[in-house]
């Protein structure tokens, strides 16, 4: 088969993967190496697919020829697709190819199960191994670890990737049950579990001597699927939490369900993709790790879904009038972050502007404050930022048209900013 | 004594501007205007003023000693497409004498925050062109071409110096017409008139085309949202990026035509 034709089918069957990040690892040039990850803290950006979203590695599986049943999966064994894998030298090739021509900042390298977990893991090991050994690549690597697989494999893997991530996908034991027979959570989990515990033992190791190997040095991911089974937006949203606190996750990806089975425990086949509220679930994500919030904060049991009109820290804001208004020219950060509007560059911005006097409404929009949100939750020196006094109903309705617009889409098509 | 307003002609370095500012304060002048080429004229009096050395680094002694921030921040707005950005940061300068190191913490300021977003939007811009740069090979030698609207090319100098520091290459800036090139470890930003690029080798082609069906491929047909992609990536960038090409290298039509997003520019 062609390499073109190989290409083709293992990044379509890639993917539906969400994660696509360079973050997390700083590692300079080393001499007779190709590249470096040292670029930034936030990794970069290489292009935008028509989707939208971000393309930084070379994002494909070394092998379709998957021997699970997951149902929801496209690459299932009794599905009738084309099936190809590649060979670990023309991999390698490929990536530096695309690397040296600034094309992606590395490889993202995922499998279906070829025969078993460990099988396949040491393929992925072995092409891996090439890539960094024998065509001396030092960019960045995200590798999966397979459910399933013996730990010494994912610690091997581990030396040799920068992020690791086991995929989740189903968010609730039962879903997996039904939907994915040939994963358990403790599969799942168990890895999961090796990794933390291995980053933390390399980094401590790495304060004793600095040449100790570093084992996925730009920690764990995971994704969650969103919308193929039942789950309410608070168990996915407790669920993160407890990744994050428990897992030490530096990212948990969501993936919003394109049906593309039919199967009577899944969506139709015609179901749009929940675009919308997987924007929600990554605006309150990123409320939970940068902005001081807790899930139960966000949700609770008599409000278990979020109200896709409005953002999460809006809806947050609407159910605790007693917390505002804010006062900008004395409130402390982590007061400001919960103004609707305020983001962590904005608050920052103010603590230091007010240093040398009263800011006024007209300085917050210089600052970068979004004032069509926050106006109704602010005031500066005691003076309302919004000229009138309104009702709850006055604000929500105020919001919801900002929010409106701010979508700028029709119903049925939908957007999300954090892919 | 009073000011007197002036227009002065540099040389259009960032020591130059420095000079500028010395010599405001030396003649007692006030300059409405700063240009650094001579077309420029007008009834107000030009005066040229000369590039010293030592001028310029007690200008620059003076400003370290309020805050050592203010230079990386003046250099970086010196870099900018703010129009008559050579005044805009004379003003700032000035009205930083005037009210010393506090003035630095009022973020919206009226001379401070187009500073300051125009800096923003020159960080943004190479931010993205980190990213946004393809190089070709031209048989060992990697080539590529950008049209900024900022001068990035000193901001992306340390950036692509290490990531290719084995490789040989150039990048080509066509707004502002100069070039960055590295060789053996060493980095020069040369002023180039014009580049014609070679043509491409068959391999060059055949990873152009392997490149582009990955970035077909990728993307989810049921999530299609052309205006997010444009918010990420505006279309002043597509003309340099091969992904976003058709002609030499390009892809036949896909197979499957649903399959395939109307994307490319047209011709």
């Amino acid at each position: 088969m062609e390499l073109l034709d190989k290409l083709t089918i293992l990044a379509d069957a890639a993917k539906y993967d969400a994660a696509c990040t360079s973050s997390g690892a700083r590692r300079g040039h080393r001499a007779g190496m190709i590249g470096c990850t040292s670029s930034s803290v936030a990794g970069c950006c290489h292009t935008f697919s028509a989707d939208g979203r971000c393309v930084t590695l070379l994002k494909v599986l070394l092998s379709n020829d998957c021997s699970y049943e997951c149902k929801y999966c496209v690459n299932r064994r009794s599905s009738d697709t084309r099936r190809a894998t590649f060979e670990p030298r023309e991999l390698a090739e490929l990536t530096i190819g695309f690397y040296r021509r600034n094309y992606i900042e590395g490889l993202f390298l995922s499998s279906a199960v070829l025969g078993s977990p460990d099988r396949t893991t040491e393929r992925m090991i072995e092409a891996l191994r090439i890539l960094r050994e024998e065509y001396r690549f030092n960019g960045y690597i995200h590798a999966k670890a397979i459910p399933g697989t013996s730990s010494e494999l994912v610690t091997r893997l581990g030396l040799l990737a920068d992020r690791l991530s086991v995929n989740i996908e189903l968010p609730s034991e039962e879903a997996l049950r039904s939907l994915a027979p040939n994963k358990t959570k403790r599969a799942i989990l168990a890895p999961m579990k090796q990794i933390r515990d291995e980053v933390i033992e390399s980094k401590e190791e790495l304060v004793r001597h600095r040449s100790a190997p570093r084992f996925a040095p730009a920690g764990q991911a995971t994704q969650l699927i969103v919308g193929a089974s039942g789950e309410s937006d608070r168990h996915i949203l407790s669920l993160t939490e407890s990744l994050y606190e428990r897992y030490r996750l530096k990212r948990v990806f969501y993936s919003a369900y394109v049906p593309v089975v039919e199967n009577t425990l899944l969506p139709a086949l015609d179901t749009k993709p929940p675009l919308l509220r997987e924007h929600r679930l990554y605006q309150a994500d990123w409320l939970l790790r940068f902005y001081g919030f807790r899930a139960d904060e966000l949700l609770d049991e008599s409000r278990p879904d979020f109200d896709p009109r409005l953002d999460p820290k809006c809806c947050w804001a609407l159910r605790h009038p007693e917390f505002f208004p804010v006062e900008v020219n004395r409130a402390d950060y982590e007061t400001l972050l919960r103004v609707p509007g305020m983001g962590v560059v904005s608050a920052r911005r103010v603590l230091v502007a007010r240093r040398t006097g009263p800011l006024h409404a007209d300085d917050l929009r210089k600052l970068g404050v979004v004032m069509k949100r926050a106006q109704y939750f602010l005031t500066c020196s005691g003076r309302l930022a919004t000229p009138m006094r309104l009702s709850y109903a006055g604000v929500l309705g105020c919001l919801l048209a900002v929010e409106r617009a701010s979508l700028h889409v029709e119903q049925g098509e939908q957007l999300s900013l954090f892919a | 004594m009073e000011w007197r307003d002036v227009i002065y002609q540099y040389d259009g370095s960032f020591d130059g501007l420095l000079c500028c500012v010395f010599e405001s304060y030396t003649q007692k002048e006030r300059p409405t205007a700063i240009y650094s080429d001579e077309e420029e004229w007008s009834l107000f009096e030009t005066r040229v003023v000369r590039t010293d050395g030592e001028h310029a680094r007690r200008v620059g002694r003076s400003l370290r000693k309020l805050s050592p921030d203010v230079l990386p921040l003046l250099r970086r707005a010196f870099l900018t497409c703010l129009p008559n950005k050579e005044v805009a940061i004379y003003r700032f300068v000035a009205k930083l004498y005037h009210e010393g190191a506090p003035f630095l913490t009022r973020l919206s300021d009226e001379t401070y925050q187009p500073l300051l977003r125009a800096v923003h939007h020159l960080s943004a811009e190479v931010e993205r062109l980190r990213g946004f740069v393809r190089f070709s090979d031209y048989g060992g030698l990697l080539g590529a071409e950008i049209e900024p609207k900022n001068r990035v090319l000193p901001l992306l100098r340390g950036h692509f110096c290490e990531r290719c520091r084995e490789e040989t290459f150039f990048i080509y800036d066509r707004t502002h017409r100069e070039a960055l090139l590295y060789a053996n470890g060493r980095s020069r930003i040369v002023p180039l008139d014009n580049f014609e690029a070679a043509p491409p080798s068959d391999e060059e082609v055949a990873y152009r085309r392997l490149w582009r069906r990955f970035y077909d491929t990728i993307a989810i047909r049921e999530r299609e949202n052309p205006r997010l992609r444009m918010t990420h990536m505006p279309k002043r960038y597509w003309a340099h990026m091969t992904e976003l090409q058709s002609g030499e290298g390009a892809l036949p039509p896909a197979q499957d035509e649903s399959q395939a997003f109307p994307h490319r520019l047209p011709k």
